[in-house]
């Protein structure tokens, strides 16, 4: 492992520049500032923690579910709260857990990896992050008060309508996820825009890291999918709480319009928590290779491909449903065809594998873990694609078993090789590898233990979300392995927990760069100063860090322009080519995103539990605190351009 | 510009960047703002909405079939929304107006042309108001799907032309604050976009819910 220091490297301008970018970043350690930070690292170590919280009660929740289903007719748990539990389960790990986990990387590396200096929308950013907290708070308080969303995580009407559940449940879930949502919008344009405009000098979309180039497919996803869910949760909100006719087909409503919306949103969903995770992955796995990725072009090809194509297979979620049958055909080929850019990333990062040299790091042993497990969910997902298929086995464990070497393969794995990855970056810190080495087995093995015999519990007839099953049906075998997997994996789980929070308290410093990276991240200190690069680099190949004349960009001689230490200052360049545009102002600490996400929370509590005028006062005390957010600094007439 | 060396040893950077391609076009503002994408991709994912929410009105209509509206339910009448398309789709025209003005730096322009909008803006809003009194005598949100998807797009929209209206008004106190001119006027720009937004959407409306059902 080479190990160079930002000093060997020769970075740094002289000390009163360093001194004046000190003192206009470097926020106070005051009270005030840890609540009004804009800072894109803080920011995403919280996403990171907070959505880790969150992973670990939908885990807790995972295992109660085990443990009722270790054996037949058990008396863990009611099915009252089985079904709670098991929609809060999927409802937090799809919602709360993976796409803010995510989202946290992104906002901690984009502005590294693009050689800025935060994200184009600071305060946007902490303003999503606060709702993002509230949203989890707000549904996950449900679960002690017994009103958590009880129709699984997808919620289909007419199980969830007014009539068949009464209660708060369903509003928490629809309002929920529509305050959710304002943060995840959010998000991605700040992620998109970032990636646009703040590129370092040189960096054309050529020479983008495949993670930003994910991120950047992901958000595009997000504004086109998630308007679909919101609508669909404001409808269904509508209904319950207002008495509109959407889905009442007395009076001349649909239920299938709840199928067909939550899918348009829900299939893109399941690419918009893999991509990004595939980002880490093309990350990670050429580091520990030696070389760079092989077919860079077509692997972001097929980013694009995927983000397109994952639009139009909606149905495959619905082939139970007795749709026509030309449209099972479309959707079935449309299913088939995005396996193809799929294979496309795993065969670039096999061949980079066999021409490179592998270094077998912790980091890179949960990226095997992931080619693993994701190719067999993927296996399996090719044969939901055939309808007659699909028909035999829909609601059954198979299902269960699929998506969750999909996710856990798909998602879990990069987390945790990103984890692992980027934690002396994050923390400064290195991490004890003999126990991360454990932490890998355990979750590898207790992972298959757990969901392989789904697949076989579900080909013999196992429904999912049943609380409970009658003994002597050839499943009770197959559940007490995967009670026990789920157990192994928990402590694997945990020992991942122990590990970052051993090499918080007793981990070595660790050096800028300590696994030989090629992305800005690795050119800058561990942990990265508030400012990020104290001369922002002027790129000149796909691998900046590995290519000396990116490096010595940044060494003495370096331009004014590049180093901006009056005034908190970045630079923007050209969308395409990345060619130096302007030097803009940065905006300071603020509590205003905190003020505009506590009145949320207030509105989102008033629809919930019907005060509507609270609500109302809320909206208003929102949109006072936006205006006063995005309120015009004032210019001199010369400045502003006014000539009298 | 700094007059240090540059990589080729030479040290002319001066007047060789400021002469350059580069140069010539790096005069502020250059290329589009974090402003303008960022409206510009708010309105792609709200458009999504309400393209989402036109899709839902056909398949419900559809899925429902003959006769549409349903339950004896009379065709819309055409009169007022035609007006309140006469009132809101030319209101884009001082928003309009007022940029260009204030990009000449023409203040007086652009806080004339705000004005205008917010007096378009409130007047289809008050004949929203009329339409509702008169419709709600024959049918509300909960006497059947019709009366849901009408009340739940329309107002939905109107919901958008208040807060189009909102930033409208905000512009108006800032400009009367003074922080604009001819080169600081990004706000005055996006809102405009959105307000242009705001007018497309009704026309979208007023094919899907007053003209498609006399198809």
């Amino acid at each position: 492992m080479s190990s160079s220091t930002a000093a060997e490297r020769g970075t740094g301008p002289d000390p009163a520049a360093m001194a004046a970018l000190d003192s206009h970043w470097a926020a106070a350690p005051t009270l005030r500032n840890w609540f009004a930070t804009v800072d894109h690292k803080r920011i995403g170590r919280r996403y990171l923690v907070t959505a880790a919280l969150f992973f670990g009660f939908a885990g807790a929740s995972a295992l109660a579910m085990r443990t009722q289903l270790a054996g037949p007719e058990a008396g863990v748990l009611s099915a009252r709260e089985y079904n709670q539990l098991f929609t809060m389960h999927g409802t937090a790990m799809i919602f709360l857990f993976s796409t803010p986990m995510l989202f946290g990387f992104g906002n901690f590396l984009v502005p590294l990896m693009i050689g800025t200096r935060d994200m184009a929308f600071p305060r946007l950013n902490a303003f999503g992050y606060w709702v993002f907290l509230f949203a989890g708070l707000f549904m996950w308080a449900s679960v002690p008060a017994g009103a958590a969303p009880n129709g699984g995580w997808f919620a289909y009407v007419p199980l969830t309508d007014e009539r068949h559940t009464p209660g708060l449940h369903l509003d928490v879930y629809t309002l929920g996820l529509l305050f959710l949502g304002i943060s995840t919008t959010a998000g991605a344009i700040n992620f998109i825009v970032t990636a646009l405009k703040l590129r370092a000098p040189g960096m054309s979309l050529n020479r983008v890291p495949i993670f930003v180039w994910a991120i950047v497919a992901t958000a595009f996803m997000v504004l086109f999918a998630l308007p679909v869910l919101n609508l669909d949760n404001a409808l269904l909100f509508l209904d319950r709480r207002f008495d509109t006719r959407f889905f009442e087909p007395e009076r001349g409503g649909n239920v299938l319009l709840w199928q067909h919306l939550f899918w348009i949103f829900g299939h893109p969903d399941v690419y918009i928590i893999v991509m990004p995770a595939l980002g880490i992955v093309s990350a990670v796995l050429p580091v520990f290779c030696r070389r760079g990725i092989v077919g860079y072009p077509l692997v972001v090809f097929s980013i694009v491909a995927i983000a397109i194509i994952s639009f139009g297979v909606w149905v495959h979620h619905m082939f139970a449903t007795g749709l026509p049958q030309l449209s099972y055909g479309f959707f079935s080929a449309a299913s088939t065809v995005i396996t193809i850019p799929s294979g496309l990333q795993i065969f670039a990062w096999l061949a980079t594998m066999l021409f490179g040299r592998i270094v077998l790091s912790v980091p890179f042993l949960f990226v095997v873990g992931f080619l693993v497990t994701f190719v067999i969910g993927g296996f399996t997902g090719v044969m939901f694609a055939l309808t007659a298929f699909d028909q035999q086995t829909t609601d059954t464990y198979f299902v269960v078993a699929h998506f969750h070497y999909v996710l856990f393969g798909g998602a879990v794995f990069p987390i945790l090789a990103g984890i692992y990855y980027w934690l002396p970056k994050i923390t400064g810190r290195m991490f004890d590898a003999r126990l991360g080495r454990w932490a890998f087995w355990l979750v590898f093995l207790g992972m298959n233990l757990t969901f392989f015999p789904m697949h076989v519990s579900g080909l013999l007839g196992m429904p999912r979300r049943v609380y409970t099953y009658s003994g002597g049906l050839g499943w009770d075998a197959l559940n007490v392995l995967a009670t026990v997997g789920a157990y192994v994996l928990a402590v694997g789980l945990l020992l991942v927990a122990i590990g970052v929070v051993h090499a918080l308290r007793r981990g070595d410093p660790a050096p800028d760069d300590p696994w030989g990276g090629d992305s800005l991240e690795w050119a800058t200190s561990s942990p990265p100063k508030p400012y990020n690069f104290a001369v922002i680099p002027r790129v000149r190949s796909l691998h900046p860090v590995w290519d000396p004349a990116t490096a010595e960009s940044t060494g003495p001689g370096a331009d004014e322009d590049r180093i901006l230490a009056e005034g908190r200052r970045t630079l923007f360049t050209s969308e395409f080519d990345g060619r130096p545009e302007r030097a803009v102002e940065m905006p300071e600490e603020t509590l205003k995103p905190l003020v505009a996400a506590v009145g949320l929370l207030v509105l989102f509590l008033g629809l919930l539990f019907a005060w509507y005028w609270i609500a109302a006062g809320s909206g208003a005390l929102v949109a006072g605190t936006l205006a006063t957010w995005l309120w015009p600094p004032h210019r001199a007439p010369e400045e502003a351009g006014m000539t009298t | 510009m700094s007059g240090r060396p540059d990589r080729l040893g030479t040290t002319a950077g001066d007047l060789r960047t400021a002469t350059g391609p580069v140069g010539l076009v790096t005069e502020e503002p250059v290329g589009r703002s974090t402003a303008w994408w960022g409206m510009t991709l708010f309105i792609t994912t709200e458009g999504t909405l309400f393209a989402a929410l036109f899709g839902s009105y056909f398949y419900l209509r559809f899925q429902h079939g003959a006769p549409w509206p349903p339950d004896g339910i009379a065709e819309p009448e055409l009169l007022l929304p035609l007006i309140m398309t006469a009132v809101l789709v030319p209101s884009s025209l001082p928003v309009l107006w007022a940029e260009a003005g204030i990009r000449r730096g023409r203040r007086w322009q652009l806080r004339a042309g705000l004005l205008g909008t917010l007096v378009m803006g409130g007047t289809f809003l008050g004949l929203q108001g009329i339409e509702y009194s008169e419709i709600l005598r024959e049918y509300t949100f909960t006497t059947n799907v019709y009366g849901s998807l009408f009340y739940a797009i329309t107002t939905f929209h109107g919901a958008h032309v208040t807060v189009g209206l909102l930033m409208v008004c905000w512009l108006l106190a800032a400009s009367l604050h003074g922080s604009f001119g001819t080169r600081r006027h990004e706000r005055v720009r996006v809102v405009g976009y959105y307000w242009h937004f705001v007018d497309a959407v009704w026309v979208a409306i007023l094919f899907t819910v007053y003209l498609s059902p006399r198809l």
